[in-house]
């Protein structure tokens, strides 16, 4: 059968003042219909990168495609002209942006915004859109959905932008939702109300949703399936369970290791690998210098993503 | 937002008093004689004395200057020292050629400024840039008095279709009534529906209007496209895109109503700049406004002509600082 929603062998460059470096690196991913697929890394990792290479709003310079192909409905994005992804960006994929603070025009109301993307989408005429402005609105539980029509950005709060945003991002009626750490900047209640209508609104109107967040707390939670994204490439992959409860790459379980639980025992936090400086290259494994569990082999060759147990797929050579 | 208004209205009034003050005093500092220049050249010394006392020119500065304040609150600028004939009067015959003038080429130049702006933004780095932004710096840096010739010697000289300067062609002025409401002849003719003079008057226009329209066309297009671009790389217009929004509304509506702040400013810099620009352009195209007019009183030391185009040059610089700030606050941020 074929995919839903597929990457296969993404190849991004940066041009840098030293000639183009790797920034992006994908084998394979692959997103199930109506599933949420969390996409996990450190800062820097890409992740923001890969939502806008689907979303053909990278921009270029400094960002190059080299190669690869994004599978959407059987039709690969990349060789869409502009015109083309138009009609999929918004109406088929939308987006909602980590930073709720500077995503919205800070010159317009809320509801100008919200009725031109509508109108743009869907070709209905201003009353219309407004009527579906509102009925989007109340989806996200803002109250006095009309009086927030007429707000400017800077009246509301930050739950409240990113509740626009996601109203923004669902006023197209997409099918498949990017959503680039949507509560990396608010605080933590607001982030589980945003979190909970997210998975509601996934579950009430069945869109896909690739989930991208820095906080395996958050992804453990929400999503179907986890990948973890290190320096660009795929270290592990599989559903929640396989990767969270069984992790195999030492990234991975270094990175568990440093989330924060008891803070008697374990004030001090544990090291990770840092991403590395994509100036340097190397043959072996990217991770060898800080890896704990290293061999010889690990500085002859890179480790490909290769298939673990079930759904799981790791890329390490000591897996 | 009226009270704002208000304030700065008052602040205006503040303004425009040092303005007076320093002119007037700067004036009386130079060494001349008015007295002399009212009378002629062949007086007596009696007949220039006659005339220091019919100026108030023996009374001390400060009767002077509070004469000259309560005069001007009547709207009295006094007499012209070289015509004999009131200030005021000459003003409301020289202004409207003038305001004609700096309207029209403002209007053109901010358009067409923003346009370029936009346009180079859009193409940044590429050749329609490039040629952008090597055309507005040699419109601010090129003097305009260089271009108003340039460009006579052309059309006049070379090719002869545009006239070489005044604002109405004689003998269109001989067979032609020239109807006189505002003073603007474009808008006098339209109004009344005369198109012979309003074709000639077109015409007459062109060349200075180019002329001045050139500085604001530069500095706005310069300001619009580093505004835009640093409003282009904002989370909001990548949001936008990725929304789905057509280039041009991203471009003209989303990105270009955020960068008015900066443009507007140097919009009504531009109207000064003008203003003062006038002066040259309106000599080299003997254009009967205020800069012609405002040339010959300096150089004949008609000090209360000097004094009238001051104020009038005051008045519209704190006039045009209203605008751009009313222009700012349609940014729902900024509160006044």
């Amino acid at each position: 059968m074929e995919n839903y929603f597929e990457i296969k062998n993404l190849q991004v460059n940066y041009r840098t003042y030293e000639g183009e470096k790797s920034v992006l690196n994908i084998e394979r991913i692959v997103l199930e219909k109506g599933k949420t697929f969390g996409l996990v890394g450190e800062s820097g990792a890409g992740k923001s990168i890969l939502a806008q290479t689907i979303l053909g709003v990278l921009p270029r310079p400094p960002g190059v495609i080299k190669g690869g192909s994004i599978f959407f409905n059987g039709e690969d994005l990349l060789l869409k002209s502009e015109k083309n992804m138009r009609k999929i960006r918004g109406k088929k994929i939308a987006m909602i942006f980590q930073d709720p603070m500077s995503t919205l025009n800070p010159v317009f109301t809320v509801g100008t915004q919200i009725v031109r993307v509508i109108r743009q989408n869907q070709g209905v005429n201003k009353k219309e859109a407004i009527k579906r402005a509102i009925e989007k609105i109340e989806l996200v539980k803002i109250p006095d959905a009309e009086g927030i029509m007429d707000a400017y950005p800077h009246e509301l709060s930050g739950g409240q932008r990113q509740r626009i945003i996601i109203a923004m991002a669902l006023s197209c009626d997409a099918e498949l939702l990017i959503a680039d750490e949507p509560t990396r900047n608010l605080d933590v209640t607001i982030q589980a109300g945003i979190l909970k209508l997210l998975s509601k609104l996934q579950k009430e109107l069945h869109v896909t949703v690739l989930f991208i967040a820095n906080n395996l707390g958050l992804v453990s939670a929400t999503c179907d399936n986890l990948a973890m994204l290190h320096d660009g490439k795929i270290i592990e992959m599989g559903t929640t369970n396989e990767v969270l409860y069984n992790p195999q790459h030492p990234y991975t379980r270094a990175f568990i290791e440093a989330m924060p639980k008891d803070r008697e025992h374990d004030c001090h936090l544990k090291r990770i690998f840092a991403n590395s400086n994509p100036k340097e290259q190397f043959s072996g494994c990217q991770n060898v210098s800080l890896c704990l569990e290293k061999e010889d082999k690990c500085n002859l060759s890179v480790p490909v993503l290769k298939l673990y147990s079930g759904t799981h797929y790791v890329a390490c050579h000591m897996a | 937002m009226r009270i704002f208004i208000v304030k700065r209205l008052l602040l205006g009034i503040l303004v425009l008093f040092g303005v007076i003050t320093v002119t007037f005093v700067l004036v009386r500092i130079i060494p001349s004689d008015p007295a002399a220049q009212w009378v002629g050249p062949r007086a007596t010394v009696a007949q220039i004395e006659a005339a220091r006392m019919e100026l108030g020119l023996n009374d001390s500065v400060f009767v002077q200057y509070a004469d000259f304040i309560s005069d001007l609150m009547r709207g009295d600028l006094g007499k012209s020292i070289r015509t004999h004939q009131p200030v005021m009067k000459e003003l409301k015959t020289f202004l409207p050629a003038t305001l004609e003038l700096v309207w029209i080429s403002t209007f053109f130049g901010v358009f067409i400024g923003l346009y370029l702006g936009v346009l180079s933004a859009q193409r940044k780095d590429q050749w329609v840039d490039h040629l952008c932004r090597f055309f507005s710096v040699a419109t601010v840096s090129i003097p305009s008095f260089w271009v108003g010739l340039l460009l006579q010697s052309v059309f006049y000289g070379h090719f002869d279709i545009l006239p070489l300067g005044e604002r109405l062609s004689m003998n269109v002025k001989l067979f032609n009534e020239i109807p006189d409401i505002t003073g603007m002849l474009l808008f006098d003719s339209l109004i009344t529906g005369n198109t012979v003079v309003f074709f000639d008057a077109l015409k007459h226009l062109i060349l200075p209007g180019f002329v001045m329209a050139l500085f604001p066309i530069g500095l706005v297009a310069r300001m619009t496209r580093s505004a835009l671009l640093e409003i282009l790389n904002e989370d909001y217009i990548v949001a936008a895109r990725s929304y789905g929004l057509p280039e041009r509304i991203i471009m003209w509506s989303y990105a270009l109503k955020n960068s008015l702040g900066p443009t507007a400013t140097v919009v009504t810099l531009a109207i000064g700049f003008t203003l003062v620009n006038t002066f040259l352009v309106e000599s080299i195209f003997s254009w009967p406004g205020i800069g012609n007019y405002i040339a010959s009183a300096i150089v004949s030391l008609d000090y209360p002509a000097i004094m009238g185009v001051t104020i009038f040059s005051a008045v519209s610089y704190v006039f045009l600082n209203l605008v751009a700030d009313l222009v700012i606050a349609l940014d729902p941020r900024v509160r006044i």
